[in-house]
């Protein structure tokens, strides 16, 4: 790696260039297209340390070329791949063989496991948890829900983004030996147990299904329900009629006791019908259907239920 | 609503068709978007709820790969907007969500269609590469993050030219039986986000967590926090207790001396 203390002619990336390239990368996906995909974001990101590197016009242009090749990999994963990178440009940009096909294998070679790993713990881990979180007290109308949202999401980014950046930078091409290792295997075991936990609860509290179709009707015996015409006037037959009420834990309100089907699901386990609904949507998608058109079956089917009465 | 208001919605607009597309500070994610467009327009209550229950739809949409998850920037901003030019407030958040829906699958065909012109872009870097001229590939970059950006701005500022009352009149006009029970459908619709995050994720090992998960969150005294806390704690747990079985494990196979006590204390016995 450069040393910049010793032989001055070396060229080599100060703190501030690595900034610089990791701010940039916040637009790799900028101009993603179907051709080469994140290409021109890649080459975007690089560009202030390219053009420290190289000076003379005909090395600058070949750099260029060589970063316009296919790369796609997960947005924030993309910051080791830039960290390796750019060790090997700089390697590179001070004489040591590091030919084409040495950065472009590294670079290939990275972003498949990568995005890998990146899918399941951003999208499909902490977006959830961090989302649900903030949405749950956004529902309330808590205003922190968002901010919250927002903070911790960018703090997570941006830290993972720095730190992997300048790991890889400092690592330079041993990395993708290290990824082999058992660290980032662990890491993303771990987030899809937390994940799958969180997914488990969320599905309990969020997914909302009330079947009406009433099961029986009891009738209740005396002193088990809320005598209405026994009870004193004002406010103090308010306050008697909580305190026998007592949170739905005493008396019953009325002298006939209704019981839903909602009622007898949840004595079984509460929130089974939104499991097993889940268990459907899961289904359909591994039947390739397209989420959209179950988005659409659910709408349509909950409006026909609803008209029904059944929800 | 006033001529600033409608301003800066479509500045929230441009930056949620930007994220939605870099995924980078969620600007496009419906509980920023909306809370957004609520602020902006003095309606932040009903813009914060609907931003939350269109969150929860929303959880497991994400962009894999080449492939584009159902536009959760044009649903949320597109939606939002409705719900302020309605005037119903928090009632008009129900049927807000199930247009959104809709919406959601027409934001994907334009972001196909950003995408695509974003090819022939790349040709102009390309030449522009061929010259070393960097400030025109800088340049494009740009120029690319703002189209995705008007692929929101533009529909959102169509909106909102859509006077209010006809906008009022068109939601008055909704049956209850239809409301409601696009309620309900919205309250359903949750778990295909959450079935897409599963289908991912799922393994033999994590199921188990899957169950105690969903068994525990009955308990309704648990905050998101708490739950989380526990989860977290399991997998470490999980992935410490995994370490020394496996290394327990070795040390029979080979050698007993694996420098784990307890696993050399098991094999012996």
């Amino acid at each position: 790696m450069a040393d910049n203390k010793t032989d001055t002619k070396k060229i080599s990336l100060t703190r501030n260039d690595r900034l610089k390239v990791a701010w940039r990368s916040t637009f790799i996906q900028g101009s993603w297209n179907y051709e080469r995909m994140q290409n021109g974001g890649w080459l975007y990101s690089l560009m202030p340390a390219l053009n420290k590197l190289y000076t003379k016009k005909e090395d600058r242009i070949a750099a260029y070329k060589r970063h316009l090749e296919f790369f796609n990999t997960h947005p924030y994963l993309a910051s080791p791949i830039l960290g390796v990178t750019l060790a090997l440009e700089e390697d590179r940009a001070n004489g040591a063989p590091v030919d084409d096909v040495a950065i472009q294998g590294v670079k290939v070679g990275m972003m498949g496991p990568l995005a890998g790993v990146g899918d399941p713990v951003f999208w499909y881990t902490v977006r959830p948890i961090v989302g649900a979180l903030g949405a749950s007290l956004a529902i309330a109308g808590n205003i922190v829900g968002p901010i919250l949202f927002f903070v911790l999401w960018n703090l997570i980014r941006w830290g993972f983004m720095w730190y992997t950046q300048e790991f890889g930078y400092r690592a330079g091409s041993r990395i993708t030996d290290d990824l082999s290792g058992g660290l980032l295997q662990k890491v993303t075991r771990g987030a899809s147990m937390m994940g799958m936990f969180v997914i488990g609860a969320l599905i309990q509290r969020w997914v909302k299904i009330d079947f009406k179709p009433v099961v029986s009707r009891i009738k209740l015996q005396k002193g088990a329900y809320i005598d209405w015409n026994k009870l004193p006037k004002g406010n103090k037959g308010i306050h008697d009629a909580l305190t026998q009420y007592n949170l739905g834990k005493g008396m019953g309100l009325d002298h006939i006791k209704i019981t839903t089907l909602q009622n007898n699901l949840d004595q079984l386990i509460p929130g089974l019908a939104a499991l097993l609904l889940t268990f459907l949507c899961m289904w359909l998608l591994k039947k390739k259907v397209s989420p959209i058109i179950i988005i659409l079956g659910i709408f349509i089917v909950g409006i026909l239920l609803h008209v029904v009465g059944w929800l | 609503m006033s001529a600033i208001s409608m301003i800066l919605i479509v500045i929230v607009a441009f930056f949620a068709g930007m994220e939605g597309i870099l995924d980078e500070f969620q600007f496009h994610q419906p509980l920023i978007a909306c809370t957004l467009i609520g602020l902006v327009t003095g309606q932040l209550t009903a813009g914060l709820i609907l931003g939350g229950s269109l969150q929860m739809i929303a959880l497991g949409w994400a962009n894999i790969g080449a492939a584009v998850a159902p536009d959760a920037a044009l649903a949320s901003v597109a939606s939002a907007i409705i719900l302020v030019q309605g005037g119903q407030g928090r009632a008009g958040v129900s049927s807000a969500i199930a247009i959104a829906i809709p919406l959601a699958v027409a934001g994907l065909f334009l972001t196909m269609i950003v995408r695509t012109i974003t090819v022939a872009i790349i040709h102009i870097m390309d030449a522009a590469a061929e010259k070393g001229n960097y400030r025109t590939i800088n340049m494009w970059q740009v120029i690319c993050i703002c189209l995705q950006g008007l692929r929101i701005a533009i529909p959102a500022a169509l909106l909102l030219i859509i006077p209010a009352s006809q906008v009022r009149a068109m939601l008055e006009a909704m049956p209850k039986w239809l409301s409601d029970g696009m309620a309900i459908g919205g309250g359903m619709v949750v778990a295909v986000g959450y079935a897409m995050v599963i289908n991912m994720m799922a393994s033999s090992e994590v199921w188990p967590f899957f169950a105690i998960g969903f068994a525990l969150a009955a308990l309704t005294d648990l905050t998101l926090i708490a739950i989380g806390t526990i989860g977290l704690s399991m997998a470490l747990m999980y992935l410490k207790l995994d370490e020394h079985g496996s290394n327990g494990s070795n040390g029979g196979g080979g050698n007993n001396n694996t420098g784990d006590p307890l696993g050399d204390i098991l094999d012996d016995y």
